[in-house]
């Protein structure tokens, strides 16, 4: 759930007038929101400050230690596996966004045309969304498993797909493409059920239709979605981590290791939690500026 | 084109868009397939595509020998315990958003809303040294807390909640209802789909979580399932069929789920992300 943003979603501020004699309501509000605000506050507020705080300091996993300034951040700039695991994010949302952007909206627009085999055809394409991620990764290890998996069987090939480094951040795209395709399907279908039949039947009194039909009507309609799909997508892939951790184990050579792989293995494993925290606040400033990016730029086109 | 060539070519179409569909969903057959043989057929070279004898041995060891039945236990339990409370915690956070009014509330709505900005991932260390300090880590209360605070499903609410008339609160209030009584037998049995949805895509989410449940337990016995399923590679070594059966049996809860709440399902992704209100 937190990982979706509604952008469309309605918010109304307004006072209802009429009842405002009848509620004070300050106590009962204060009573209604106070388990969430707690909650709230608690795993959520005073965390981001202390991510903050903490990613100043020099601590241990467990313990607060002296406070260093920007030293973190200093270090951060200069160290090169950091900028790998940009990279390396960066090359898996290239791997995706677009592919799973296009595929999503193809698939809505074959599944849409359908009749009777509709909810079916929509159940093939979306079920691999709803699975877990190590159920999909135990899957793919099976069918691209290089002795006895399918691929292998199919095509005479012995490569461990995860285990090259040429190989390996492809075939973890690929597999989240099949794992994650499905949504954006859902959300082209929603997209193409709210454009009217009518404008369909008026261009083609204009004598427009097929590619033409496609070009002038259902693109530039179905922007609005494409747009929400492309974003949630680059957020998303920005976020990678499970595929990556499961299929690779951010090799091999840690040709793989994404930014919140490498977060993990400092705060997790070498216990360093402080400099892990300056790569968390870098990570959050790293999505809040593409998303920003990203805003600007589809607003300009649309 | 005439009548006939239309026909012609959307049977051929249709046809092509279920092959496809076919071709798509055929790993989880080929899991299902694979969960069905024996460990020998399973690995036989060339490839078996039918288990001759079909067996649920594989099904048998994984529910037996390994610490599946308990990673069940645990993702029910955790993912019915957060729904539950993800559901409570908005709705009554709504409902005072919505329809009460009280000082502040304006800017303490939007200053929740600028949370929905921070990635979750961001809060990792602190969110580990807080339950470490609380002594939560590798507990229930460890895995479930921090997955309590949805502030997406308090905002779909919200939403829902401010497109019911006023009359209809006016007219409870004048009847001399509590707030309370109002929330419960007015507000929630008209929220019924958007209850449903919040429900359902939450449970799904909490269900799949990987990532928190990784950083909070440490031990196999309180491991949820796309945890725990991370584990039976090494343990089964070579044994693709077990291999197959526990996957089978990780995802399918939520297949379950789906493929029984299909309309509910997808509405409730729509609903959450926005394209449907």
């Amino acid at each position: 759930m937190r990982d979706t943003i509604p952008p469309q979603a309605r918010v109304q501020t307004g006072v209802p007038q009429a009842t405002r004699r009848r509620t004070p309501g300050g106590p009962i509000a204060l009573l209604m929101l106070a388990p969430f605000l707690i909650a709230y506050l608690l795993f959520f507020v005073f965390p981001i400050g202390r991510a903050v705080q903490l990613s100043l300091t020099q601590s241990s996993l467990t313990e607060t230690g002296p406070f260093v300034g920007l030293t973190n951040y200093v270090q951060l700039a200069g160290d090169p596996d950091f900028w790998a695991s940009v990279l390396h994010t960066g090359q898996f949302a290239l791997y995706t966004v677009i592919p799973v952007t296009l595929l999503g909206m193809l698939m809505a627009l074959a599944v849409n045309r359908l009749v009777r085999a509709r909810n079916f055809a929509q159940a093939l394409f979306f079920l691999p969304f709803v699975l877990p991620v190590s159920v999909v990764t135990l899957l793919w290890q099976w069918i691209l498993n290089s002795s006895f998996g399918l691929v292998h069987n199919l095509f005479g090939t012995d490569i461990a797909w995860f285990g090259e480094p040429t190989t390996a951040m492809p075939m973890v795209a690929l597999v989240t493409v099949w794992w994650t395709v499905g949504f954006n399907m859902l959300l082209f279908l929603a997209g193409l059920q709210n454009i009217s039949r009518e404008v369909y039947e008026a261009a083609q009194l204009d004598g427009a239709q097929g590619w033409t039909a496609f070009r002038t009507i259902t693109w530039p309609l179905l922007w609005p979605v494409t747009t929400l799909v492309l974003t949630l997508q680059l957020i998303s892939s920005l976020k990678i981590f499970a595929q990556v951790y499961i299929l690779t184990g951010g090799g091999p050579f840690n040709s793989t290791q994404v930014v919140l792989q490498y977060m993990y293995n400092t705060a997790f494993q070498n216990l360093d939690a402080g400099y892990a925290s300056a790569i968390a606040v870098a990570f959050f400033l790293i999505i809040l500026l593409v998303s920003l990016m990203q805003a600007a730029l589809l607003r300009g086109r649309s | 084109m005439t009548g006939h060539g239309n026909r012609t070519w959307a049977a051929v179409a249709t046809g092509s868009t279920l092959l496809l569909g076919a071709l798509w969903a055929f790993p989880l057959l080929w899991a299902v397939l694979t969960a069905l043989k024996t460990e020998e057929q399973a690995v036989a070279q060339p490839v078996q595509w039918l288990p001759t004898t079909p067996t649920f041995t594989a099904f048998r060891d994984v529910l037996t020998l390994g610490d599946l039945p308990r990673w069940f236990l645990n993702s029910a339990l955790t993912s019915l315990v957060i729904t539950l409370a993800t559901v409570v915690l908005a709705a009554l956070a709504a409902y005072a958003f919505s329809q009460l009014q009280f000082r502040g509330k304006n800017i303490l709505f939007w200053v929740f809303l600028a949370g929905i900005m921070v990635p979750f991932e961001a809060l990792l260390i602190p969110l580990f040294r807080l339950m470490n300090d609380l002594g939560s880590v590798n507990t229930y209360a460890g895995i479930i807390l921090p997955q309590i605070v949805s502030p997406v499903a308090v905002y779909v609410f919200k939403g829902f909640f401010d497109q019911v008339p006023k009359e209809i609160r006016e007219a409870a209030v004048v009847d001399g209802a509590s707030e309370w009584r109002i929330l419960w037998n007015v507000f929630v049995p008209l929220s019924g789909t958007v209850l449903w949805a919040i429900g359902i895509v939450t449970f799904i989410a909490a269900w799949n979580n990987f990532l928190w449940p990784f950083i909070i337990t440490t031990s196999p016995e309180m491991m949820t399932i796309p945890l725990g399923l991370t584990q039976v590679q090494d343990a089964y070594g070579l044994r693709f069929a077990r291999t197959m059966a526990t996957a089978v049996l990780g995802g399918l809860p939520v297949v379950l789920a789906y493929l029984i709440f299909q309309r509910r399902v997808t509405e409730g992704f729509l609903t959450v992300t926005g394209v449907k209100g």
